[in-house]
């Protein structure tokens, strides 16, 4: 390891980490917001009013995609840049590639949230963005990788270290994942419409290769990326193991890509590919429970911090749930498990503990750690993040516990018969069974984004209190200088 | 050709997937010089940190 001298934080490009840090805060209000409504219109139907463009089908993907790429994405471009930065002592490669890949990024966002409620999709989960958006979305993403890779290929340190490892491989298999899922030929130029290079089985099964992938590598690879350099910077010390981490880094790599077949158990997809899925799924634990513990006990010698600081405790629930929704994972990927909890709400309560419980508290953690280090100042109120910490966590237990109820639920009432062989209940009957826990699951989401509502006035005061300061300093300066 | 047959190709990418993650694992905590080495690279996120408070004073 070499230590070197650098002149400074005005060596690196921090405006585009402060646009991107300030973009992922509005994204998942606007992302949770849509998340609670469509919560609600499942409980409520009546807040459809008849209006095709609010409508649960075309509001679903504004929110994954606006929480997943809006608030997720711009974190992870956010952290990653400041990170990137920060271990390799030197500045971006570019300005104006990192300029481009911001307003690119959020032109994504905003042209596929208005394209979905305008009724245009290609029915890929998590890519329901059509042609033109895709293109977009390659271009910016190589511009990102040659960005990344460039700084890393200039850094002052000898090493790279192991958060730039998990950022770069997030960044090579999104644009893989992207590229292969998307090979479509569109009906004519000026047409959004496009047919998929595959058919039948074959195209589900390079969507749910792409869908898996893209939370092992987005959701996944690249908060672990956030993880290894946030929770030792905020615990103040170094991660637990560092040779652990490299055997974590590479064990995810090898093992992720396999296990998207597990979506597809019991359909027309050969027996043997989905039991190898499964096979691959259930080996993931370990490396998903090594990196856990690694981050876990980063806090070995020092948990009085879980009792003294709001943000380690972010950081440390993030990896609780993180391992809780490995745990999960594998055993839903399981052939028997599967055919009680697949197409039921509890792959919806397992998607919401990993995303609201991993992916948005460890960047909640990140982002309060970063942003007034970016401003030069200090939280301007530590009794909001409390709030906002227990406003999140009991917002996710209402939401998971709603979603295991009513998805085991559910399944049981699909699969009853009664004496005759028939089946026991009416769709209708499991419908209506549900709406209690849809309703509760509406209000979990409602503690979610109220604590977000908090953490966005927090952040907001923060950034104001940090330009107010640095005027101050600046007014200060002069004044001393034209009296010198 | 032999390699253009998935049922050739298939057991031969798990071995050399198997067998170079084995290397991986063996490079890692074979070595004590190594090890103390890699375990150095802990503390890359806290460089900066001196030079901040260096920046500051």
């Amino acid at each position: 390891m070499a230590v070197t001298t650098y002149s400074g934080a005005e060596q690196y490009n921090f405006e585009v980490v402060k646009k991107f840090g300030v973009m992922s805060i509005v994204w998942a209000m606007v992302g949770m917001f849509v998340g609670v409504y469509i919560a609600s219109e499942l409980a409520w139907p009546f807040l459809n009013f008849d209006s095709p463009y609010i409508s649960f089908g075309r509001f679903r993907p504004v929110h994954t995609t606006t929480v997943i790429f809006g608030f997720g994405g711009s974190a992870l471009f956010a952290t990653s840049y400041y990170v990137v930065q920060r271990t390799c002592q030197t500045r971006l490669i570019s300005d104006g590639m990192a300029s481009f890949t911001f307003w690119g990024w959020m032109a994504v966002i905003a042209l596929a949230d208005v394209s979905y409620m305008l009724g245009y999709t290609q029915s890929r989960e998590y890519a329901e963005m059509e042609w033109p958006i895709d293109i977009l979305i390659e271009i910016v993403w190589v511009t990102y990788l040659i960005l990344f890779v460039g700084t890393i290929m200039r850094r002052k340190q000898p090493h790279i270290y192991v958060a730039n490892w998990f950022y770069v491989s997030f960044i090579l298999a999104t644009a893989l994942l992207h590229t292969f899922n998307n090979l479509a030929v569109p009906i004519n130029l000026f047409s959004m419409k496009s047919y998929s290079l595959f058919s039948g089985v074959q195209d589900a099964m390079t969507q749910w290769w792409y869908g898996h992938n893209a939370v092992g590598f987005f959701l996944t690879a690249a908060f672990l990326g956030m993880m290894y350099y946030f929770v030792p910077k905020q615990a103040g010390r170094p991660i637990y193991s560092y040779r652990l981490s490299i055997v974590h880094f590479w064990a995810l790599s090898f093992m992720y890509m396999w296990v998207g077949a597990h979506h597809l158990h019991w359909t027309a997809l050969p027996d043997w590919t989905s039991s190898l899925a499964a096979a691959f799924s259930i080996l993931l634990l370990m490396p998903s429970w090594g990196g856990m513990i690694n981050g876990i006990m980063t806090l070995s010698g020092a948990w009085d911090k879980l009792r003294t600081d709001p943000i380690m405790r972010f950081m440390i629930v993030a990896l609780s749930f993180y391992g809780m929704s490995t745990f999960e994972g594998p055993m839903m990927s399981l052939k028997e498990v599967n055919a009680l909890s697949h197409y039921t709400d509890w792959t919806v309560g397992h998607v919401h503990s990993g995303a609201l419980g991993w992916v948005a508290m460890i960047s909640f953690g990140s982002l309060y750690h970063m942003m007034p280090k970016l401003w030069d100042t200090k939280m301007y109120s530590r009794k909001l993040i409390e709030w906002h910490f227990w406003l999140a966590t009991i917002g996710i237990v209402l939401y998971i516990v709603a979603m295991w109820i009513s998805g085991i639920t559910q399944g049981l009432m699909w699969r009853a018969f009664d004496q005759f062989g028939n089946l026991q209940y009416s769709f209708v009957e499991s419908v209506a069974a549900m709406h209690p826990f849809y309703a509760m699951r509406a209000i979990g989401g409602m503690f979610f984004l109220t604590g977000m509502l908090t953490m966005a006035f927090n952040m907001f005061m923060t950034i104001r209190q940090g330009k107010r300061e640095s005027a101050a300093l600046e007014a200060k300066l002069a004044s001393k200088l034209a009296h010198a | 050709m032999w390699f253009s047959k998935p049922e050739n190709t298939k057991p031969l990418g798990l071995v050399i997937f198997f067998v170079t993650f084995i290397g991986i694992v063996i490079y890692v905590y074979g070595s004590k010089k190594r090890s103390d080495q890699l375990e150095s690279y802990r503390n890359i996120p806290f460089i900066d940190d001196e030079e901040d408070t260096k920046d500051k004073q």
